[in-house]
């Protein structure tokens, strides 16, 4: 049987997460399906037949599907669900919120984050804050899994040249409503997609000083991210939070600024080529996880890099 | 109106977990157990609904084992007034769980229920989605702002890009994200009284569900350590090796 991935979009561009869940899809074998669900889609349906892999692209245009609510969208994916063998989402915020909800009405148990693909059946990923990795066998008629980025490189966004089919069926069942929203704007790089990120926590201060890092961060071309502690104190807004209950990132280079280094934000970064910290405690867990540790005060240590980039 | 908020004993968090040797799991034999943070920020999210005079009753309901009712009793402590333990020893799967809550639902007929948006332990992230599922529910999760009025809430969303607000039909499902508030810590006269609140025990048993599973967890393994590092004497000797040796800027 076939593989279902759901990819993930706004409506205008196919996220790139798309393409690690495409990757963990292929590993698994078998015939991938891309579903592009949303409203005046048809340009991510162009882009998502360019995905190397695919093989079929199917598009559901509605409406009611245009800021993808789950209690809209489960049921259409949960019927289609039907004819698969798996269904594969990224472990994204958006994932996160429909996929368990499609499990349930196909009465199915769902496999959380995957990092590894052993077979068809089985599965790595991990518990604990990344503490443990488990392996999970699944007997489920349909295994509903939810793919972390950070375990599988993505395929090629080109290449391919998938047939696009229509999908109808969508409707409103008028349980939810979208009222608004407030998105980060940004010029640097995706969290998780950047090849560096400099992350500041609560030893910033404040909210100015990350001005600091967003300096660096743009003679590296990295993204910025932040600790649970420097999100919570409002120093900067939560899609910035890195660690097991925020962003999964595992880039080239990861430099944790002012960040003690507690084991839910090890979680978000521990899989990270290179890691570097600057902290002024040289007690501090982070060193435990740095390839280059500083100890250093931030304020001193970080215009020097600034100079010497 | 009633709000049912479900709540999980798991490792405290601040224990970094050790596998066992067998690769059964993790070592949980005295090991501090806790009510999931997460957990903790949906109960104070109830009880802050109950003060603004929204809620009318706090029911908080745990899944596992009998010991878990020292977490009830932390619930009960920082303002629920009643709570029901669905007693199993079996780790459970989060849909196994939902099910059980589901016939929960049934019969306490809540018109909120505020689950946590992962446990600390599985790290799933899927029982209240699950459980909005079965009931046919609206589901707002990932919480950091909710607003009750009339017949709907609106429900802020932490979400990748940034925060998205949805307006929800009653009754819903909320799961709590970390900045939907702080929860406040309990009072030893509240502690006091907590003792003497009503805690019904109920078996899936009892409920007529299964809890049946088709995920088997074959090992548990501890992660790749990293190799340790190295300090660098200054910012200058941190350039070079990052130029030169690590190859990464
Ligand atoms: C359920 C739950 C989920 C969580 N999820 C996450 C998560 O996803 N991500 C996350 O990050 N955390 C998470 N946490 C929080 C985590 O436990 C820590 O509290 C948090 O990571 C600490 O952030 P921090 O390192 O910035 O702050 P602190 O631990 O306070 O560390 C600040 C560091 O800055 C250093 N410092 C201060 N001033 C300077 C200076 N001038 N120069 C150099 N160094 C300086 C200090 O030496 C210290 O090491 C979670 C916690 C719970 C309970």
């Amino acid at each position: 049987m076939a593989i279902l991935v759901i990819a993930e979009h706004d409506n205008a561009a196919l996220a790139a997460a798309t393409l690690n869940t495409v990757a963990a899809a292929a590993q698994i074998g078998g015939d991938i399906h891309l579903l592009v669900a949303g409203a005046n889609c048809a340009a991510v349906a162009e882009a998502a037949a360019q995905v190397a892999g695919v093989s079929t692209v199917l598009v559901a245009d509605h409406p009611a599907l245009a800021h993808q609510l789950a209690e809209n969208l489960a049921p259409l994916v949960s019927a289609l669900g039907r004819s698969y063998s798996h269904v594969l989402a990224p472990a994204t915020t958006a994932g996160k919120n429909l996929l368990p909800r499609v499990a349930a009405l196909l009465d199915v148990e769902q496999i959380s984050e995957i990092v590894k693909v052993i077979d068809a059946d089985t599965f790595q990923r991990p518990i604990y804050a990344g503490n443990a990795i488990a392996t999970v066998q699944s007997s489920a008629a349909i295994k509903v899994i939810s793919v972390r980025g950070t375990g599988f490189d993505a395929v090629a966004a080109e290449g391919g040249n998938a047939a696009i089919e229509t999908l109808t069926g969508a409707e409103d069942l008028g349980l939810s409503a979208f009222v608004g929203e407030e998105l980060a704007k940004s010029e640097r790089p995706e969290l998780t997609a950047a090849k560096v990120i400099v992350s500041g926590g609560r030893g910033m201060q404040n909210g100015d000083n990350f001005a600091l890092l967003y300096g660096v961060a743009d003679q590296l071309g990295a993204a910025v991210g932040a600790s649970r502690a420097a999100v919570d104190a409002g120093f900067v807004p939560n899609d910035m939070q890195v660690g097991q209950t925020g962003k999964i990132v595992a880039p080239q280079l990861y430099i944790a600024v002012g960040i003690s280094g507690a084991i839910q934000h090890l979680a978000g970064m521990k899989d990270s080529k290179v890691i570097v910290a600057i902290n002024k405690d040289e007690e501090a867990p982070i060193f435990q996880v740095a390839d280059y540790g500083l100890v250093a005060d931030l304020f001193e240590a970080v215009p020097e890099l600034g100079r010497a980039l | 109106m009633k709000i049912l908020v479900a709540v999980k004993r798991v490792v405290d968090y601040n224990v970094k977990v050790r596998v066992k040797a067998d690769q059964s799991g993790v070592e949980l034999a005295n090991v501090k157990m806790a009510l999931n943070p997460f957990c903790e920020i949906a109960v104070e999210e109830a009880v802050r609904l109950k003060e603004k005079g929204i809620a009318s009753e706090i029911v908080v309901v745990s899944v596992g084992p009998a010991t878990a009712q020292e977490q009830l009793r932390t619930a009960l402590a920082l303002g629920a007034d009643r709570a029901i333990l669905v007693e199993s020893s079996d780790e459970l799967s989060s849909l196994a769980v939902a099910r059980l809550l589901k016939a929960v639902v049934d019969r306490e007929q809540p018109q909120l229920v505020i689950l946590g948006k992962q446990a600390i332990d599985s790290d799933n992230n899927q029982t209240g989605q699950m459980l909005a599922a079965l009931c046919g529910f609206a589901q707002g999760t990932f919480a950091s702002k909710v607003e009750v009025a009339g017949d709907s809430v609106n429900v802020t969303r932490e979400i990748d890009g940034g925060l998205q607000t949805v307006a929800l039909k009653l009754p819903a499902i909320v799961t709590t994200d970390l900045r939907l508030n702080e929860p406040r810590y309990a009072s030893l006269p509240n502690i006091m009284k907590a003792k003497k609140k009503p805690l019904d025990l109920l078996t899936p048993a009892a409920l007529g569900v299964s809890t049946a599973s088709t995920l088997k967890t074959l090992k548990v393994e501890a992660p790749a350590a990293r190799s340790a590092g190295i300090k660098v004497k200054s910012v200058a000797e941190l350039v070079e090796k990052l130029k030169n040796e690590a190859k990464v800027i």
